[in-house]
């Protein structure tokens, strides 16, 4: 009896049932953690610093569309008290002037919107204007682009497509120094 | 010996389970290299705001993170409530950003550091006040190229 036990255990194979398990253990732990992170945002290009303010006295006053953001988050665009919903379509209505009207901008190339906000402004008001102003000329370079070319605009077209629609309706958007009358403290 | 099996039917062989830990596996690695273990810990708040003009960030290896939120219960009382900055593991001031920048860059090959990208995860209810100073400190530290952090507006 002894004897063939013995050789029983020599002839068996290594249990590999409980290798599953043990998979199945350090799946949990990394199920449990790991958060897959999603890195989304709105990329945006600064400026470089300088110690002067830009002067923009110079331009004409029909090519500028001023958006001002409160401590209250209330926005006064072009002197005039707006709800955020209209801002998109008022930014595209100012870039393009399709009914080429007296006040709005010359032309998509010389059209410049500022962004002035308070240091008390919410940061989520922030970034929901900046996302209007941005989805404005997203929109306009989607419709320019699939006018010329049939396609939506993305990052994959060639170069030189994109430098074509860039030209056209190039992307001002000067952030002015906030103002300080909202900051908590 | 076939005279005893004859009549017995040839019971069902059990399924196999020997490919199972193949298949447990497969999932491992797959959640191996999609996810990232968190670097740091938060020590301030951050929910992120929504937004729908998003672009992803390509390659992770390029970005670093600055966080700006208020801190969380457990610091709140040795550092208060309002908007902190985060770097890395800890709080910091505004003018430790461009050390922080630049350690984050001599790990970068050179030919490769005009395309690092500053991650802005702000919290939501953060007033624009240090957002603005962070700001000021990356252009002058000429890191200009930054993302704001947001999440995809549901419809």
């Amino acid at each position: 009896m002894a004897k063939k036990n013995s050789r029983d255990r020599m002839s068996n194979e290594i249990n590999a049932g409980s290798m599953a398990d043990i998979a199945f253990l350090l799946l949990i732990f990394f199920l449990v953690t790991t958060t897959i992170a999603e890195d989304k945002g709105i990329t945006v290009k600064l400026p470089p610093w300088s110690e002067e303010d830009p002067d923009i006295t110079k331009l004409k006053s029909r090519n500028v569309f001023a958006v001002l953001v409160n401590a209250q988050n209330d926005l006064l665009v072009r002197g005039e008290v707006m709800d955020i919903t209209m801002l998109r379509e008022k930014t595209k209505e100012f870039i393009v002037n399709p009914t080429k009207r007296e006040d709005l901008s010359e032309r998509p190339t010389k059209a410049i919107i500022t962004l002035k906000n308070d240091r008390g402004t919410n940061y989520e008001t922030y970034v929901s204007v900046y996302n209007e102003l941005k989805a404005a000329y997203d929109e306009l370079w989607d419709e320019m682009c699939l006018r010329k070319y049939g396609v939506k605009y993305s990052e994959e077209l060639p170069l030189a497509w994109r430098k074509s629609i860039k030209d056209e309706i190039p992307m001002v958007l000067s952030e002015a120094e906030p103002t300080n009358f909202g900051e908590e403290k | 010996m076939s005279k005893f099996s004859k009549g017995k039917k040839k019971p069902q062989p059990a399924i196999s389970t020997a490919s199972l830990p193949d298949i447990v596996f497969m999932l491992l690695f797959f959640f191996m290299v999609v996810t990232k273990l968190r670097d740091s810990e938060l020590m301030v708040k951050v929910a992120t705001p929504f937004a729908t003009q998003l672009t992803k960030l390509e390659d992770k290896s390029l970005v670093n993170y600055l966080y700006i939120g208020r801190p969380v219960e457990k610091y709140k009382a040795t550092y208060g409530t309002k908007p902190r900055l985060q770097l890395s593991d800890k709080f910091a001031n505004i003018n430790e950003i461009p050390i922080f920048l630049e350690r984050f860059r001599v790990k970068i090959p050179e030919a490769q550091r005009t395309k690092i990208t500053t991650s802005l995860r702000v919290d939501g209810q953060v007033t624009m006040g240090i957002v603005q100073d962070v700001k000021t400190a990356l252009r002058k530290a000429n890191q200009l190229k930054i993302n704001y952090s947001a999440k995809k507006r549901p419809e």
